[in-house]
């Protein structure tokens, strides 16, 4: 194994350490979007009855709902570990060792990854013993794992991007609310097509997470929907290629080392 | 030794209008361990920080290990260990995860790493915590993984910013008794600062002193002492209405200076000899003495001498200026 690839794999492993020995950052994470997702499903149950609503079954439509809140919970986790590391100086004992910054990021974003399957095996798990149905199938299931965790991936780059640029977790705690903001002002509850107000509306139509959510719902509800699955993968793909862009333009301007 | 392991020359940082070191010109010498002594916010840690490539300096050079700081990081650092003031460390992770994360950045191959992780934790003596997390360490186990890790890589030039700021007097001797073997077993220059005045003293082969960015002394221990040279006598009357008739028979042996509360202290221009005369003075003006105190020069002493100001109970002064600590 090259140099580089020896320190991604140290940073991964101590990445993905600090997500299993932190359980108040896991726990969370997968309590907080499956209360969510048993609030709506059984208060909004009725909402399959207006026309249109694309599926009998309202908790195989939220379950989309549940991934992406999930996937908004890696920015916590990547951003803030991150954050600990500047404010504790273990950056700089980063920095003085001949790592390099693109093995930084990649270390920190392994853990995403494995926070990212747990969370998604465990939603798909309870979604699926509460009654949802993906219509997909088991190809379905991992195609959903794949966006699921890209979605997290690119909002973990948006983590460390903050973290970077602030250098405190405070700041990144601080982003959470303004994704929560996001997530409500999207598909997330109720098909773009049925919302019956026109600025919410046309908030939904421009917002990227509405696309993110559909996507993966369209596995559970329509089965195989290129666009839809080409736009969820797509805006996640390029919300992750800016974000990391950003992220390592960041890095650049932290690492002032020589 | 003779080799050159560490040089600046007219090395200088400015923050705005504050210079934190100025033209600092220095030679430390292969295998040699050198203090860095000063009090809060004389620049030490800004100076380690240029020297360790984590802060560009505004004027002047430096080669550490033969390398220039500015042009060739990579290998400055390839070259050096480093334990900053914060000691950085992880505390979900324990002390081997910590060696083995801190070799393989170096790209130590995982045999070798488990070896020298293992052998460096027993040599600072954590065996016995090797595998809790550091959470649960106290200040001195975590300065002593901070400098077992520094040494993972076997580094020729070891900077300890400050190793023992913080720490009670059991774990400073334990850690300056660990610094001092492993700079002797493994042959590294160690560059050092520190506040204590008794740590350069035990631990620095020569001092370096620093007041507000400038380097006011530079030599061995002794020398330096030497250099001032003369001890003090430290003198208190009897009877504090003596006191003013007391200053005055010190004053024909030197400059007396006000020193403990009643006391007045005079620096002894013959050395020790003068001593008797002085008791001889004051026995002849019919004053009693109450107190009594001849004081060997310290490095406190020579600071004093060349600063003007004392470095011990001054600490209270301004945080070290650096921005890389954030």
């Amino acid at each position: 194994m090259s140099t580089t690839l020896t320190q991604v794999h140290h940073l991964a492993g101590r990445s993905v350490m600090r997500v299993v020995r932190q359980p108040a950052l896991i726990v969370p994470s997968l309590l907080f979007p499956l209360i969510l997702l048993a609030v709506n499903a059984s208060g909004l149950e009725t909402a399959t009855e207006i026309p249109g609503f694309p599926t009998d079954s309202y908790i195989t439509f939220a379950l989309a709902f549940a991934f992406m809140q999930g996937a908004m919970f890696a920015t916590l986790g990547a951003g803030q570990s991150l954050a600990e590391d500047v404010q504790r100086g273990f950056f700089n004992r980063l920095q003085l060792t001949p790592l390099r910054g693109w093995a930084m990021l990649a270390g920190q974003l392994a853990g995403v990854v494995v926070l990212g399957l747990v969370q998604a095996i465990v939603y798909l798990s309870v979604g699926l013993l509460a009654g949802a149905e993906m219509e997909a199938g088991p190809l379905g299931v991992v195609v959903l794992v794949a966006l699921s965790v890209l979605i997290s991936l690119a909002f973990g780059a948006l983590g460390l991007l903050v973290a970077l640029r602030s250098g405190s977790g405070e700041a990144v705690q601080g982003m959470f609310p303004l994704f929560f903001i996001l997530l409500f002002l999207s598909s997330a509850s109720l098909p773009r097509e049925l919302i019956a107000n026109d600025w919410f509306q046309a908030i939904t139509d421009w917002n990227p997470v509405s696309y993110m959510i559909e996507g993966m719902r369209s596995l559970f509800i329509d089965g195989w929907d290129a666009e839809a699955l080409a736009l969820g993968f797509g805006l996640a793909g390029i919300l992750l290629v800016v974000a990391l862009a950003a992220a390592s333009a960041a890095l650049k301007e932290r690492m002032v080392r020589t | 030794m003779g080799v050159t392991a560490l040089r600046t020359e007219n090395l200088s940082k400015r923050y705005g209008r504050l210079l934190a070191v100025d033209d600092l010109t220095l030679d430390v010498a292969a295998g040699e361990v050198f203090g860095f002594l000063g009090p809060n916010g004389a620049g030490k840690s800004t100076t380690v920080h240029m020297l360790t490539t984590l802060l560009p300096p505004t004027a002047g050079s430096a080669t550490v290990a033969g390398h220039d700081i500015v042009e060739a990081g990579p290998a400055v650092r390839d070259a050096i260990g480093v334990a900053l003031q914060e000691a950085a460390l992880d505390p979900l992770l324990t002390a081997r995860e910590h060696m083995r994360l801190q070799a393989g950045m170096h790209g130590i191959k995982k045999d070798e790493a488990r070896r020298r992780g293992d052998e460096l934790i027993e040599r600072v003596g954590l065996a016995n915590a090797a595998d809790r997390r550091v959470a649960g360490y106290s200040g001195g186990m975590k300065r002593r993984l901070d400098l077992a890790l520094a040494l993972v890589h076997a580094p020729r030039v070891l900077f300890l910013d400050e190793p023992t700021t913080g720490l009670d007097v059991q774990s400073r001797t334990a850690l300056w008794e660990q610094v001092a073997n492993l700079a002797a077993e493994h042959g590294v220059t160690v560059f050092l600062t520190t506040q204590y005045l008794e740590e350069a003293d035990n631990l620095a082969d020569r001092v370096g002193i620093i007041d507000r960015g400038e380097l006011v002394a530079e030599g061995t221990p002794e020398a330096l002492k030497a250099e001032i040279g003369r001890p003090t006598v430290e003198a208190a009357p009897a009877d504090p209405d003596d006191r003013d008739r007391l200053a005055g028979v010190l004053g024909r042996f030197g400059a007396p200076t006000q020193a403990a509360p009643g006391a007045f202290a005079v620096r002894l221009a013959d050395g020790v000899d003068e001593l008797a005369a002085i008791v001889r003075a004051l026995d002849g003006e019919g004053i009693r003495i109450g107190q009594l105190d001849l004081h060997a020069p310290s490095l406190d002493d020579v600071f004093l001498a060349k600063t003007g100001r004392r470095l011990e109970g001054d600490a209270g002064g301004a945080e070290e200026v650096t921005e890389v600590a954030a």
